[in-house]
């Protein structure tokens, strides 16, 4: 099981957690039919370093932004999502 | 105990303490501190098991954890490894799978016919004809060698146990006493873990002169602060980032932990190989760690004339011990001298005779073989791992490991005990380093969350080199033998499986099976690949090993199951529900009243009288700040801007698909109070979505968010003589129907509970009031009504009835009647899609889907025949093709005749169109689509009154 270093819970186990996929950026509501579908359906799926969301529901129940290599599952860089916007 | 030595200087057996069992019905005795094994070997047992093809006899192996051969039944319990598990008085052991009996076995005829068992034999023989094959399978199992499982077994719920090590060490010989010690010295808190009943390792029984040194590695180990000792428990996998299951074998109590790890060392050590020649599985023949173990922690003579076969210090040990013990050797054969070798083994039961290189044969019991090791480097492979295969010592090496894993003893090279004792400490003060150091990154990462520790990291500890032993490569004789023990595969099987094709060790594996038996290649693995390569002409390092997979030992299911320990929600008012006799619905975590006898009575009183139903698991969200409208305007498909203060509105959530999410009503209590409802089933789904729109995209947003699901117990009081049953219980209210009108909503006080919420809504279609009130109050308030209203008629009513009465209004069910593909305007929602605000979630779905028009419909459907219920979920038809389905049926009390939801095609959703419903006998059932979504009551004037 993952080990996720919350910035403000610790470092806590995966199952704390919800998976919440790739970051993506949402499009302008009025945008067209193709790049909308991209948003809802069409991920990277990169093998290497992705830009995951993650949920802290059974924690702080903030939502997170984390940096996972997909192919050996290290993790470098866990913050707050609402900090990355900010 | 006939074949029990004198008292040998290590033994851990207590000869004042008989213990008295049955073995296959038979009573034996043994001293605590025997196993299974030890004490049957000391009364003269050979044969333990029967193999799991041929149901040949087999005997003791390694007379350890790892033995492939001693598993065994134990009352209740199948598969347990006689050879570990110890005897106590009373158990009930018997030998598993044997017919008619251990010694005389029929199945052995299995033997004669060995020749057409061979490699894929299964997928070869018993697929044809098809319709044999249940017969094949229930003739199969038959053969099959596992224990029972009794049907009157006690259920046993483990509790798991979690812990947090900053070092653990997987074996508890030397080297790992040795880390462990030195580890806990840099303020690391370790845990110990050792699969057999002591600490030591080899030390045990290896030799008098380390007995002693082994007495002070435990005194220590006992001395030493921030080490916690399990034996009898074994590492079964290493996982992401160091996350270690732990089996506590603690007797038959099995106990997984699960352990976060901040350092792993694996000092695991080496295990010894078997040699493969014919006869090589007779009872009688041995590893050399069998015997010593035997002759050394049991006080057991393994036989009485014995041949030995040497290719290490090992073997020249046993020598040294047999003779020691009065075991006559009479033959040792050293394949370190050339020309020397092993040609068979002979014998019916047990081994009779010995053939040797020159034609030559000895008469013995005993044949004991010391001819090579296996490191056990599974953990290791877990980590990521690649072990190396090293010629000049005959065995696989650990190639890199990862930061967070360490390893020592055996399973990296081999030395005197002070040589493994100094590599130990080392690499123990190397993990209590890199345990410090992993917690201050932890601190430094999240400083809001994790103190820094006050201890400094160090610098790198310098760990000696351990050189491995130089061992002859050796791994069979003249002659084929198993090299799979578990699972009954030889040397030609292997060189078979080659021939057709399974030219790489992984394929090899799945065909033969070999490495997949309970033993999962401990004492096999190095043998297949050797006999693989030999086959393939390749070299071991290039045929490499197969992968090592957890679990490294079997585990029992119960551990793994636990304890059942789902959370359980009941409503303030549950224990009146039990106590009335209602029937419980399940409805994910929590337990609802669904009837308390005749829903149908139910619908009735509560249609003509006044009725109470138990609504607390809706769930409930508190939102204040001046924002919330920005946010309900946002999550919500319809408007919200203008909702005055003292309203209540339904309102319905898409995801950003358009597919409908949840529904509810919200209040607004105050000009910056409101107060939410959701489905019972998507209380914690909505607030999560909430969170996740005000934290990723809105985080400016003056919204103040709080669930309130189990603050507030929720009544809903339906019925034509609610509000007069009201008016009696509320204070500060005018509940009169021009103060308090259809879709309002106030606060004040019921049965004296202050701060309740009354909302003037109504699934059911009747004149209602949903009450929310402080949740300890619930109960209060629920009595006080039925105690007021006696004279009203009021009764309690349950999900049941009140399902029956939303579908006489026709009101959909989030989930029941829409799908994970059902938009807004398929649910017939579309009246809700407010397409003009210019953003919400889901909106451009929902504006192409209004567009071009929805592919389904939710219509009310009844079937012609009014007594007719068709099942939900029936199709709908139109010759062959499916064109839609009942989502929601019942029998309505009110109207007497069946009612239905049904998502239909859109071309079929006008008002009376005649549609088909297939049945459960295949016949088809006219019905047609109503013209109002209510089937009773279609302009809602009860609701209003």
């Amino acid at each position: 099981m993952l080990l996720i270093l919350c910035p403000h819970c610790g470092p806590r186990n995966a199952d704390e957690f919800s998976f919440g996929g790739e970051l993506v950026r949402r499009p302008g509501p009025d945008t067209g039919q193709e790049s909308w579908r991209a948003y809802l359906y069409t991920k990277e799926n990169l093998a290497g370093w992705e830009r995951e969301q993650w949920f802290h529901g059974s924690g702080c129940r903030r939502f997170l932004e984390v940096e996972r290599n997909t192919i050996t599952n290290e993790i470098r860089l866990v913050r707050d999502v609402a900090e990355g916007t900010a | 105990m006939a074949h029990r030595m004198p008292v040998q200087p290590g033994e851990v057996i207590d000869r004042s303490d008989i213990r008295r069992f049955l073995w296959n019905g038979k009573p034996v005795s043994g001293f605590a501190g025997d196993t299974v094994a030890s004490a049957l070997a000391a009364s003269g047992v050979s044969i333990f098991s029967r193999s799991f093809k041929y149901h040949r006899p087999r005997g003791i192996l390694t007379a350890d954890h790892h033995d492939p051969n001693l598993f065994v039944q134990v009352g209740d319990e199948p598969n347990v490894g006689a050879g570990h598990r110890l005897v106590e008085d009373g158990m009930v052991v018997d030998a598993q799978g044997v017919w008619p009996s251990l010694r005389f076995d029929l199945r052995s005829a299995n033997r004669l016919v060995g020749r057409f068992l061979t490699p894929g034999f299964y997928y070869k023989t018993f697929m044809r004809p098809r319709p044999l094959r249940p017969l094949y399978q229930r003739v199969l199992r038959r053969f099959g060698v596992g224990g029972t499982v009794s049907d009157h077994a006690t259920p046993v719920h483990p509790e798991k146990r979690y812990a947090h090590p900053d070092v653990l060490v997987a074996g508890g010989g030397p080297a790992g006493m040795a880390a462990a010690i030195a580890a806990a010295g840099t303020g690391a808190r370790v845990l110990l873990v050792e699969e057999s009943h002591q600490l030591g390792g080899h030390l045990r029984y290896t030799g008098d002169e380390t007995l002693g040194l082994l007495a002070e590695l435990r005194e220590e180990v006992a001395a030493t602060d921030g080490i916690e000792v399990l034996t009898d428990a074994v590492v079964t996998g290493r996982y992401d980032h160091n996350w270690v299951a732990v089996v506590n074998r603690n007797g038959a109590r099995e106990q997984l932990i699960k352990a976060r790890v901040k350092c792993l060392v694996v000092a695991a050590g080496k295990i010894e190989r078997p040699y493969v020649f014919a006869g090589n599985d007779l009872p009688g023949v041995m590893l050399s760690g069998a015997a010593l173990r035997l002759m050394n922690l049991w006080a057991v003579a393994p036989g009485s004339r014995a041949v030995v076969v040497a290719a290490n210090d090992s073997g020249d040990a046993v020598v040294e011990h047999l003779e020691r013990g009065g075991v006559e050797v009479v033959e040792t054969v050293d394949l370190r001298t050339p020309g020397r070798r092993l040609v068979r083994a002979r014998g019916r039961q047990r081994v009779a005779e010995v053939e040797i290189a020159d034609g030559q044969t000895v008469e013995a019991d005993l044949l004991v073989t010391a001819v090579g090791w296996t490191t056990a480097t599974s953990l290791l492979n877990m980590a990521g791992d690649l072990p190396v295969y090293h010629p000049p010592a005959a065995r696989f090496l650990p190639g890199s490991l990862p930061d967070d894993v360490l390893a020592t003893g055996g399973i990296v090279g081999d030395g005197s005990p002070d040589q493994i004792i100094t590599h130990g400490r080392a690499v123990g003060i190397e993990a209590g380093r890199r345990a410090l150091r992993r917690a201050s990154d932890w601190a430094q990462s999240t400083p809001r969350a994790v103190s820094p520790s006050p201890l400094a990291a160090g610098e790198p500890a310098e760990i000696p080199h351990l050189e491995p032993a130089a061992h002859p490569e050796i791994f069979a004789g003249p002659t084929d033998g198993f090299v799979d023990f578990s699972e009954d595969i030889r040397g030609k099987d292997l060189a078979l499986a080659a021939s057709e094709g399974y030219d790489s060790i992984e394929l090899s594996k799945r065909y033969t099976t070999a490495t997949m038996g309970p033993i999962q290649g401990k004492l096999e693995a190095v043998n297949a690949v050797a006999m693989h390569a030999e086959a393939t002409g390749a070299t071991i390092a290039e045929t490499g090993t197969t992968t090592w997979r957890p679990p490294y030992a079997p585990v029992t299911l119960g551990a793994l199951a636990g304890s059942d320990d789902d959370p359980i929600r009941r409503s303030p008012m549950h224990d009146w529900h039990v106590e009335r006799g209602a029937t419980p619905l399940i409805a994910g975590q929590w337990i609802r009243p669904d009837h308390y006898g005749d829903p149908s009575a139910e619908v009735r009183n509560t249609r003509s009288n006044v009725g109470l139903i138990d609504v607390s698991p809706l769930g409930k969200i508190d939102l204040r700040g001046a924002d919330v409208p920005k946010l309900l305007e946002f999550v919500l498909i319809n408007r919200w801007s203008k909702l005055a203060v003292g309203r209540v509105r339904y309102g319905a959530m898409c995801a950003e698909d358009g597919v409908v999410l949840d529904d509810g009503v919200t209040a607004r209590l105050a000009e910056d109070r409101y107060y939410m409802t959701t489905t019972s089933s998507g209380a914690g789904r909505v607030w999560n979505w909430l969170d996740e729109w005000l934290q990723t995209s809105f985080p400016g947003w003056d919204v103040l968010m709080t669930a309130v699901t189990d603050g507030y117990a929720a009544i809903n009081v339906a019925g034509p003589a609610s509000r007069r049953l009201l008016e009696r219980l509320v204070e500060g209210v005018d509940l009169s129907r021009h103060a308090f009108g259809y879709m309002h909503a106030r606060s004040g006080m019921v049965a004296g509970v202050a701060d309740c919420i009354l909302l003037r809504t109504g699934f059911t279609g009747e004149l209602s009031f949903e009450l929310h009130v402080p949740a300890g109050h619930g109960l209060h308030v629920w009595t006080s009504l039925l105690d007021t209203g006696a004279d009203l008629g009021v009764a309690p009513f349950g999900v049941e009835a009140q399902r029956i009465m939303r579908l006489e209004k026709g009101h959909l069910i989030v989930g029941q009647d829409t799908d994970g593909l059902t938009k807004a305007h398929a649910a017939a929602l579309g009246w809700a899609v407010k397409a003009d605000k210019p953003d919400f979630a889901g909106r451009p779905e929902l504006v192409w889907e209004g567009a071009s028009g929805p592919d389904r419909m939710l219509v009310s459907v009844q079937p012609a025949d009014p007594q007719l219920v068709p099942p939900e979920a029936s199709q709908i038809v139109d010759g062959a093709a499916i064109v839609g389905r009942i989502t929601s049926s019942r029998m309505s009390p009110t109207l007497e005749r069946g009612v239905c939801l049904a998502l239909v095609d859109a071309a079929l959703a006008q008002p009376g169109t005649s549609l088909a419903i297939r049945l459960p006998d295949g016949t088809n059932a006219a019905a047609h689509v109503m013209e109002h979504h209510a089937h009773f009551d279609p302009e809602g004037e009860r609701a209003r009154g």
